[in-house]
């Protein structure tokens, strides 16, 4: 028994040992010099490919769900083999749940590329994990919306880096059977006094904190919030202080989206923000009628971009499946599956149900550009008012204190 | 081992690898060597080694951006854990949750472990007991969980049955985070516990009711102390599995954050290695320190 | 020992209500295994074997088993050579530190999975990843080869210290060689501690999911990952009740061998609880 304390005072060594090292390992600085209170540095310089030349047989993609079907989950849903026997590369489909593990996966280097939101792209652009996109090699981006073409969360400086793929809001998701009268503002889920307190649900990310600032700057105009993710100390302490005010609301916090279904299908929650294919499953489950609806202050959304890792080992096939992917047949078909508006213009003619883009607004600029859509918080404000503002470490670690 | 000084001659054919066995016998620490070099080689350097390599991270930071690890020493991610108060409560929860565990687990475990240990007479019916209580094992730890959520939501199977009685279950939250860990770590107590109550010999029980104790007398006087070290070593499992244990509070826990959230979360979630290794340091200390408080009762040979 | 009535009918009475606590929520698995409802409801709204169908018939299923058992294959190897050479040193020499090493082989158990799964999973991206070695199947057999070291440990050790030397050194004694000796003499006692240890690592690894996650590398998809990633999808849900069904069934056999040969239920204890 001796030798176990023993072993235990070597283990209490190796911790030592970590500490010496970590004091040696100083001089192995790999960060981008620039990162302090100077503003934003530029992203490394990486070069776009010039040609696409043949596939290299394999693909790995890190996606969100529902982006790359195979025909696992229903045999008539699938885009992934007729891909694969177009272009000879097997596709490997990684599903990342959140922005943040989606950046996670992306930064260990083995992925070709990664359907990324906006809270996840830039990040992977000055992180050196995405390279630029050589726009002409992916022939279909021609027609793809004008709108989501060069955004601040898809381009640098005039660069492109990826493709866009689709789009939508964070909608406020309610059962009209108990929430009565329909709300029509995001203060149904923030109220203190709510008749629903204990069957709210809200979203399990820091980039949630965007949702409350964003109903902060229509109710409490004196915050000058101008965009809810470039936020200053007050702003910042007066969204996390209205999200600990809603803490005691929630039932769950809901990351995966079958999480959501499942509840609202068990009515533990009755009211709070949700994507539009959460509102589709539960109302498809046929147990319990949802409804779903923009607020009057507007609402967070996604707009996600097909990137190409930095280090890929297969970009031929990447830039080929770019391609497939915003190609107008499959776009249509990705968007149906998923919910959301298709970024091909000309998916709206191949959509199965005819009305489809009109009800996601899909070629509606004006609609479009009313969605805060995710950005990645950064140390020198989105808006423009210098390095004052919160970055995504502060949401983050903000979140975990949120939710207690 | 009483080693025979000379060896017959062997025949031929067993040749070469004969004079090779021969001579490791002759030189046992040569043998030992062999033995052991490989299975430290992975444990010690792959796996303390990787060890070692993630705690150095805790003394690291990363760039808040991009992520990129910062190899520059800094205390920054203990004093973020120490000072933020919501480390603490989590810590504390987490604690909490796996002492209640543990005891949900002991009362079951006992009372079962005693049956078919001491109870019951047919060899057969104890090896079912046995096998019955082990099979949930196997059941995959994810399916047991989404059982688990189907009992204790809103409307589900538990709210389904107390309906009639007019009552309602605690639905997701804290109480089902604990039964459902308790649940899926039963086993792990139970079978430890069998295994000392085995070893118990019956002659001294009925020794101890020869002598006028009665059934619960002995229980406590007798057989208790002697599968303490079982009790301990099956308190091992139950606590360091929970404190390890993010996935079942994310299904069951409605808004419950454990400790391993914070640790996955840091990793997984927010790219953020050092913060994460930091974290680490909690359960690696709470459990070395359990190991050396319980070290004296012999639980670590009934590990 | 003698028990009054009134005892026995309590005892059988709590072991009962403890094996419906055990048995209840699994029956809850296979009755939605048959429920229509797309999601996990309660109570059941009708009846199909839709989802049994699917089951069968998924390739996603197939292809992680397959991955599982690939992986599960390596990781007994791998635990079956290193755990049997570490219980024959331990019980056949005295050295220094070998309750260190008993007590380091535990470890990797006593240690919360995330904490092993991160550890690998940031050794293999400063080591393996920078020589070439990306992640994979092999970083996965690594991971799990880790904390399966000590069950094959564990029943070999047992199974040494009981059968002793002195069968050994008779066999020497009436001239058989070191090799001879193995192989006539010691490899028979301790094959079915073998057999119990591997079965036993091999399931430890079939289950595994929190190291998997950080060890494994793209496309690859053991069967508890598969489990994960299909809860997450629309219309997968129940096909995942399906398989757990179908696996609790395909268990009961491999549990019941690995009683009979290791030395009854208590060695069975060593299923990953008594490492």
């Amino acid at each position: 028994m001796k030798q176990i304390s023993r072993l235990l005072a070597a283990t209490a060594a190796s911790v030592v040992v970590a500490l010496v090292a970590a004091g040696c390992g100083s001089s192995d600085t790999s960060t981008p010099s620039a990162s302090s209170s100077t503003g934003r540095p530029a992203p490394p310089t990486l070069t776009a490919a010039t040609a696409v030349g043949a596939g290299e047989g394999e693909l790995n993609i890190v996606v969100w769900a529902g982006y790359a079907e195979n025909g696992s989950t229903d045999p008539a849903v699938d885009w992934v083999s007729p891909f694969t026997s177009a272009t000879g590369c097997k596709v490997n489909v990684k599903t990342g749940n959140t922005s943040d593990e989606m950046v996670t996966l992306m930064s260990t280097g083995q992925y070709d590329g990664v359907s990324a939101s906006g809270d996840a792209s830039l990040r992977l652009i000055y992180g050196g994990d995405v390279a630029p996109v050589n726009t002409d090699l992916v022939p279909n981006y021609k027609t793809v919306s004008d709108f989501l073409k060069l955004k601040e969360w898809n381009s640098v400086n005039g660069i492109a880096y990826g493709i866009p793929h689709g789009w939508g809001a964070n909608v406020l998701a309610y059962n009209p059977a108990v929430v009565t009268p329909a709300p029509t503002s995001w203060g149904a889920v923030f109220d203190p006094a709510s008749p629903y307190a204990g069957k709210i649900t809200a979203y399990d990310s820091p980039i949630y904190i965007a949702d409350a600032a964003l109903y902060l700057s229509k109710t409490k105009p004196e915050l000058k919030i101008t965009n809810p993710y470039a936020l200053d100390e007050t702003q910042f302490a007066a969204a996390v202080a209205l999200l600990k005010l809603q803490r005691p609301l929630i039932s769950q916090y809901w990351a995966a989206y079958t999480d959501e279904v499942t509840s609202f299908g068990a009515q533990s929650t009755v009211l709070g923000t949700a994507w539009q294919i959460n509102v589709n499953l539960i109302n498809g489950e046929g147990k319990v009628k949802v409804e779903s609806l923009v607020p009057s202050e507007g609402a967070t959304g996604w707009s996600d971009t097909w990137m190409i890792a930095s280090k890929a080992a297969h970009p031929n096939c990447m830039y080929k499946w770019m391609d497939w992917i915003v190609s107008p047949k499959v776009n249509a078909q990705v968007a149906e599956w998923f919910g959301e508006a298709p970024a091909q213009t000309l998916a709206c003619a191949e959509t199965s149900d005819k009305n489809f883009c009109d009800g996601y607004h899909a070629t509606d600029a004006a609609y479009a550009n009313s969605i805060s859509y995710w950005t990645t918080p950064t140390t020198d404000c989105l808006d423009g008012r210098g390095a004052i503002c919160k970055d995504y470490s502060a949401w983050s670690q903000a979140w975990t204190e949120i939710k207690g | 081992m009483v080693a025979p000084t000379t060896q017959p001659t062997t025949s031929a054919s067993r040749g070469r690898s004969s004079s090779v066995s021969s001579y490791l016998y002759r030189h046992p620490r040569l043998r030992l060597a062999g033995l052991l070099s490989a299975p430290m080689l992975w444990l010690v350097v792959l796996y303390l080694g990787s060890l070692t390599i993630m705690l150095v991270a805790a003394f690291w930071s990363t760039d808040s951006f991009t992520g990129a690890l910062v190899k520059k020493p800094t205390l920054s991610n203990f004093h973020t854990l120490l000072t933020g108060q919501v480390y603490w409560v989590v810590a504390l929860r987490t604690l909490g949750i796996a002492v209640l565990v543990t005891l949900i687990d002991l009362v079951l475990a006992i009372p079962l472990a005693f049956t078919a240990a001491k109870v019951v007479r047919s060899r057969r019916l104890r090896y079912a007991l046995v096998i019955a209580v082990t099979m949930p094992l196997w059941a995959g730890y994810l399916v047991k969980g989404y059982a688990m959520q189907t009992m204790f939501i809103n409307n589900g199977v538990i709210d389904w049955m107390l309906a009639p009685l007019g009552l309602k279950g605690p639905g997701l939250g804290l109480a089902a985070t604990i039964f459902s860990l308790a649940y899926l770590w039963l086993p792990y107590m139970v079978l430890p516990v069998y295994a000392g109550m085995e070893r118990v010999p019956s002659s001294l029980l009925e020794a101890s009711g020869d002598l006028g104790a009665s059934t619960s007398q002995t229980f406590r006087g007798v057989l208790l102390p002697m599968i303490f070290p079982a009790l301990i070593a099956g308190s091992i499992f139950t606590f360091s599995l929970t404190l390890g244990d993010y996935i079942m509070v994310k299904i069951v826990g409605g808004t419950t954050q454990m400790f391993a959230n914070i640790i996955y979360d840091s990793f997984g979630v927010a790219n953020n290695l050092p913060l994460a290794a930091a974290a680490a340091f909690f359960p690696i200390i709470v459990i070395i320190c359990y190991l050396l408080a319980v070290r004296r009762t012999g639980a670590l040979d009934n590990l | 020992m003698t028990f009054s009535n009134r005892t026995r009918w309590f005892l059988s009475v709590v072991t009962m209500l403890i094996l419906v606590y055990v048995y209840f929520p699994l029956l809850v698995v296979l009755v939605n295994s048959f429920n229509s409802s797309k999601v996990f409801s309660w109570p059941p709204t009708s009846f199909t074997t839709d989802w049994w169908v699917k089951a069968a018939t998924n390739d996603g299923v197939r292809a992680a088993v397959l991955t599982s058992v690939k992986a599960g294959l390596g990781a007994t190897f791998i635990a079956l050579l290193l755990g049997s050479m570490i219980a024959f040193a331990v019980s056949r020499y005295d050295f220094f530190g070998r309750e260190s090493v008993s007590f380091l082989v535990i470890l990797p158990i006593a240690l919360p999975g995330i904490i092993t799964g991160i550890a690998l999973n940031s050794a293999f991206r400063s080591v393996l990843v920078p020589l070439g070695v990306s992640f994979g199947l092999i970083t996965v057999v690594i991971g799990h080869a880790t904390f399966c070291i000590v069950v094959v440990f564990n029943n070999v050790l047992a199974r040494l210290r009981r059968t002793g030397t002195s069968l050994e050194e008779a066999a020497m004694d009436l001239g058989a060689g070191p090799f001879q000796t193995f192989r006539d003499i010691t490899f028979p006692a301790v094959r079915s501690a073998l057999v119990a240890g591997a079965l036993l690592a091999f399931a430890l690894s079939f289950d595994e999911i929190v190291v998997t996650t950080f060890t494994a590398g793209p496309g690859i998809e053991t069967l508890p990952q598969w489990i994960f990633n299909n809860l997450f999808r629309p219309n997968q849900g129940p096909i995942i009740n399906a398989v757990a069904a179908a696996l609790l069934i395909a268990f009961i056999a491999p549990v019941y061998l690995a009683m009979r040969m290791s030395d009854g239920p208590s060695r069975v204890a060593q299923v990953g609880a008594e490492p």
